[in-house]
């Protein structure tokens, strides 16, 4: 009598939580999706012009400026947490591994607004003296999201590495490969699929990162050009204009949402893949 | 004249004095296995010829092995031409979560060398001597993880003699396989031994009475007895190795 009680209620309260995500994204698409069908949908996704006073909603600078800001993110970040990573799990002492990695978990937990603020006060100026350009650019969020994708990319492919047997390793190096051919041969090709599921996760974090983006990121709305150059993401768009958006500058804004949606979607199902394909 | 010549070796992990004063010599071109009660140090030992115990941070290690006459426990060692020389095989099958065709190559690409044809050269041989080449030359491609776990120890010792070694460390390689698989890898034993030196340890002792040549009994460390396998299995010298090999400890 108590376990069905117990049974019915947890089912209760899961239904509830998923129905509340599944109202959200119904939310967000009922919103959103008329603004693609009195538009068009290419003309959204691809046209450049986005003044919603004239009652132009082309988001393709927001869809550039995404994705030169994640790559540029992912083109610092990866190397530099794969290499981290590796040398904590396959070279550095146990007692280093044990301090360093709830360390890097506890940087996921800073807020972002924290990494923003840092941005502003000591990257901007930098880039500002040494790159030219107002420093609030591509440059400036792609080393701010750099930095806050490594404890995502490390914790993850620091599991998988530990993940790899140590049998692997003892075969190897019994066989006279040194430590470093042995990682690059053996474990890296073991862990693959964990390592690859972190860099997407790392992916997807870096594309729905807003307020840090929106702090170094200067945010003029047009196609960059540059490095140094201002520039406005999908997420900072929202965030923006949704103060003051109304009719269809606000369903603009949603159906914006609903092109991200589509981003993370892809991201995670992937990311998903990859790591049950093992 | 003796391919490894172990001189009152000592290790200790931490405070444990896990090897005690051990001495024995282990001869070319035959087959010498270890057996003792669990615990007793032998993979410890075995671990010892190819250093890989220099891997654990707490083990110490004394005494001098003479491998071709020369000290391998000296710090100027070349662990990788030493790994090289003396070649492992695991208790349990351990293949590289790689294709067949790159596990038994891994061993000479890492040792430098790139020549396609060379390698599968290598490769064939290679698998030739463990008797697979037939079974696997048509799906060399395949992962060595669908392979079955007899296949797989004999490709991990494929991919050892690959790398042209001289000394065959074997730590119970028939522990997981079946008394068909096993036979038929003691058979393999035996055609090896005409070119390599082997050492094995072993828990069965039907196994060690029938393939070696010399066989050494080990207990809490020390090492009790060593001589000619029939010698031990027949007529031992102390009254502990005689009760273990008929029966009576362990
Ligand atoms: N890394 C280690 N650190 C500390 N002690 C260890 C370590 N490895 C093994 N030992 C201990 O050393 C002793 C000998 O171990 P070893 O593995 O050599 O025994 P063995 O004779 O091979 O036994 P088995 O037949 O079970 O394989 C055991 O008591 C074991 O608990
Ligand atoms: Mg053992």
């Amino acid at each position: 009598m108590k376990e069905k009680l117990i049974q019915k209620s947890l089912f209760l309260i899961a239904t509830s939580a998923i129905s509340i995500l599944v109202l959200i994204t119904f939310f967000i698409f009922k919103e959103g999706s008329p603004l693609f069908l009195k538009k068009g949908f290419f003309s959204v996704v691809f046209g450049s012009d986005w003044s919603p006073i004239e009652g132009h909603f082309g988001v393709w600078p927001f869809i550039v400026g995404s994705i030169w800001v994640t790559v540029g993110a992912l083109v610092l970040g990866v190397p530099l947490a794969l290499a981290c990573s590796i040398f904590l799990v396959e070279f550095a002492p146990k007692k280093l591994r044990l301090w360093v990695k709830p360390a890097i978990e506890l940087l996921a937990g800073i807020p972002s607004v924290v990494y923003g603020f840092i941005g502003v006060v000591i990257l901007v100026p930098l880039i500002r003296v040494y790159f030219g350009g107002t420093g609030f650019s591509v440059l400036a969020s792609s080393v701010v999201l750099a930095i806050m994708i490594l404890p995502t990319i490390i914790g993850i492919s620091m599991d998988s590495l530990s993940a790899v047997p140590p049998s692997y390793r003892e075969g190897s190096l019994a066989l006279g490969a040194t430590p470093w051919q042995t990682v690059y041969r053996v474990v890296l090709p073991a862990a693959r699929s964990g390592v690859l599921a972190s860099v997407i996760l790392g992916m997807g974090r870096a594309i729905g990162e807003t307020m840090a983006v929106i702090m170094v990121a200067g945010n003029a709305v047009r196609i960059p050009g540059a490095l140094t150059d201002s520039v406005r993401t999908l997420t900072s768009n929202i965030a923006l204009e949704m103060g003051y958006a109304i009719g269809d500058h606000r369903m603009a804004l949603f159906a914006t949402g609903i092109i991200l949606f589509g981003f993370i979607m892809v991201l995670n199902i992937s990311a998903n893949l990859l790591t049950r394909k093992k | 004249m003796s391919k490894l010549e172990v001189k009152n070796l000592n290790m200790h992990y931490g405070d444990f004095h896990v090897l005690q004063s051990v001495n024995m010599p282990i001869a070319q071109h035959e087959i010498t296995a270890m057996i003792g009660p669990s615990g007793c140090g032998k993979s410890t030992l075995l671990r010892c010829f190819n250093r890989m115990n220099d891997l654990i941070e707490s083990a110490k290690i004394q005494g001098e092995i003479l491998l071709d006459e020369k000290n391998i426990l000296v710090k100027e060692t070349n662990l990788i031409k030493l790994r090289k020389k003396v070649g492992m095989v695991f208790q349990r099958p351990n293949p590289f979560p790689l294709s067949i065709y790159e596990n038994v190559s891994y061993g000479p690409k890492i040792h430098g060398e790139g020549k396609k044809r060379v390698l599968l050269e290598i490769v064939q041989k290679a698998l030739e001597d463990v008797l697979l080449w037939d079974e696997l030359k048509d799906r060399l491609k395949d992962s060595a993880l669908s392979l079955s776990l007899e296949q797989q120890q004999r490709l991990t010792i494929a991919r050892l003699l690959a790398v042209q070694p001289e000394v065959l460390l074997m730590d119970e390689p028939c522990s997981a396989l079946d008394p068909i698989s096993t036979q038929r890898v003691e058979e393999l034993m035996f055609q090896l031994k005409e070119k390599y030196t082997i050492v094995i340890v072993t828990h069965n002792m039907q196994q060690a009475a029938r393939v070696s040549d010399r066989t050494g009994y080990m207990l809490l460390g020390r090492l009790v007895e060593f001589d000619e396998t029939q010698k031990i299995f027949t007529n031992p010298k102390h009254k502990e190795t005689e009760d273990y090999v008929t029966g009576r400890f362990g």
